[in-house]
């Protein structure tokens, strides 16, 4: 090879290694969707409340693992409801936060969790009834609660009775038994927020945190909060 | 001419050598001390923070002679010893290494009599330091006064505090996957999801875990201590600056350990009674759900279905206590 093919050969490739370079880089650093990331950001005009909407469920009914308690969301394009518990919400937002709650509930682990705190007003309503705090040893007792412990948010979301028709697989809808729990938030800066519930639901397992307290997509997600 | 006219008196490197380390310890200790010192973490919030900086401080003034020493002796050698130019004869391997007993002895003197020193002050200084901040166990060896007349008040409901008097304040941190909540005996026994805490107060920590183990590492405080189901760890500090801290989940949890720490601050003492008393009343409520105050608790074997209640051990600890045993008082 002349002196000077040699030399293209060296500087071809290393543009070749210099593009890969600067795709990696710029891929890591700008803001996208991920994949599995149900976008919320462009849903409403800027400065709007977003609707986000969830439904709890005892038993998923499909996938992996069937058996396993779960949050599914509705998609805020096609109305369905879709198994993914991380969401991308625009920053400095009202969020507008409807569950409904399809499963039954138990005395709460640690009661300070049957507090609404961190939420718009200081209230979250139950079927359209205000409500600050759940005595979790009334009633049908708290199913889950939506919880994201950096931003001091928790809400319980109070179960539904175990006598009646309880739904044994998502999507569940109104024929069967359920809570209508709202409450609205104001997202924070940019940045990944996870939540959780803090109910040890997974049942079965160890201190009722393992299988679906464990895993992702379950009963915990993440907030991607983003500059829209 | 013969060789040993044309040699040169050899200059008096051990005299020279000390002397130079002599000046560069004596600078670079006290630039250390004055300059870095004051701003090595964990920083002077509290009195555990303040001495944990202190003895690092401490340990790195004399280990700096030592870093001095060797790095002195390596470029004068380096220097003084290197192989002559082209053209000058220089023996293979250059003079026979000679041992010196002197200097052997003193190596390992000195170096043993540092070391042993050390192991003094760090005892010295667990011991005066309570703890130094460190989970001491249910039962501590090693206490502020007070502690075990906070400790008695905080199980039957009476305990007191007040700004600026020296009542030991009993805080209880409890973990569980994945979060930390707090709660003071001393107020009702309410539960919250913040910690704050009083200034200039001689603190109690009560930790403890309702799940798995965590461990509470307040960096800031300079307090660290395991969180354990079934088990009080028990931690002491004296709070002395006002300011926020970090508290974090320092073993490895679940999935979301990561996730599991949350802010604090130290408020003036009027505030925190401010805020206590503000906060017992707000959550009344709720506190009446909560179980009476307990050093520990027993959480329900079937996960979900079941609050978590006192162990009954008024004691600390206790050993043969078997999970999820416990019913709710009725």
């Amino acid at each position: 090879m002349t002196k000077g093919g040699r030399l293209a050969t060296v500087l071809g490739l290393f543009l070749v290694a210099a593009g890969l370079v600067v795709w990696a880089v710029s891929a890591f650093i700008t803001p996208g969707v991920p994949g599995g990331v149900m976008n919320f950001t462009n849903t409403q005009a800027k400065g709007q409340p977003v609707h986000l909407t969830v439904q709890t469920v005892g038993s998923i009914g499909f996938g992996a693992h069937p058996t396993w308690v779960s949050y599914l969301v509705k998609d805020p394009k096609t109305g369905k409801w879709v198994h993914d518990t991380s969401w991308q919400l625009p920053a400095n937002t009202v969020i507008d936060m409807t569950v409904y709650q399809y499963d039954s509930g138990s005395p709460l682990r640690n009661q300070e969790f049957g507090q609404v705190q961190g939420v718009i007003g200081g209230t979250a309503t139950l079927n359209g009834t205000p409500y600050s705090q759940y005595d979790s040893y009334t009633g049908n007792g708290v199913g889950h609660t939506f919880t994201v412990p950096s931003l001091s948010l928790s809400v319980p979301l109070v179960g539904v009775s175990a006598n009646a028709s309880v739904c044994g697989a998502a999507p569940c809808t109104s024929k069967y038994a359920r809570n209508i729990i709202k409450f609205s938030f104001k997202t924070p800066g940019p940045g990944s927020y996870n939540w959780q519930c803090i109910v040890p639901c997974g049942l079965g397992y160890l201190y009722g945190n393992g299988g679906p307290m464990s895993t992702q997509n379950y009963m915990g997600g993440e907030l991607e909060v983003v500059n829209a | 001419m013969t060789s040993e006219n044309v040699t040169k008196a050899e200059p008096r490197h051990l005299r020279r050598l000390t002397l130079i380390w002599i000046v560069l310890s004596v600078v670079l200790d006290l630039l250390f001390w004055f300059l870095v010192g004051p701003h090595v973490p964990p920083g002077r919030m509290t009195s555990t923070a303040g001495d944990n900086q202190t003895d690092f401080n401490v340990l790195m003034v004399v280990a700096l002679p030592v870093l001095i020493g060797v790095w002195e002796f390596m470029l004068y050698s380096l220097i003084t010893w290197r192989a002559k130019r082209a053209g000058v004869a220089e023996p293979i391997g250059g003079p026979a290494a000679a041992g010196n007993k002197k200097t052997e002895m003193s190596w390992v003197v000195i170096t043993s009599v540092v070391v042993v020193l050390l192991a003094v002050f760090g005892i010295v200084e667990l011991v005066i330091g309570q703890g130094s901040g460190g989970g001491e166990g249910p039962n501590p060896i090693w206490q502020p006064a007070g502690a075990t007349k906070a400790d008695t008040a905080a199980l039957a409901g009476s305990g007191t505090w007040a700004p600026n008097s020296n009542d030991v304040l009993v805080v209880q941190v409890i973990g569980q996957q994945w979060k930390w909540t707090y709660r003071y005996p001393t107020f009702g026994g309410f539960e919250s999801q913040k910690l704050i805490l009083p200034d200039n107060t001689n603190i109690e920590f009560n930790v403890t875990s309702l799940d798995v183990i965590h461990s509470f590492w307040a960096y800031q405080l300079e307090v660290k201590a395991d969180a354990n189901p079934q088990v009080n760890d028990v931690a002491f500090t004296k709070t002395l600056q006002l300011g926020k801290f970090t508290v974090r989940c320092s073993e490895l949890c679940g999935i979301w350990h990561g996730s599991m720490y949350n802010y604090g601050k130290v408020v003036s003492p009027t505030a925190f009674l401010n805020w206590a008393t503000a906060t017992e009343a707000k959550n009344a409520t709720n506190t009446a759900n909560l179980p009476a105050f307990a050093w520990t608790y027993v959480p329900d074997a079937n996960g979900a279905a079941g609050g978590y209640y006192p162990d009954g051990n008024l004691t600390p600890y206790s050993s043969v206590e078997t999970y999820g045993s416990k019913q709710p008082a009725s």
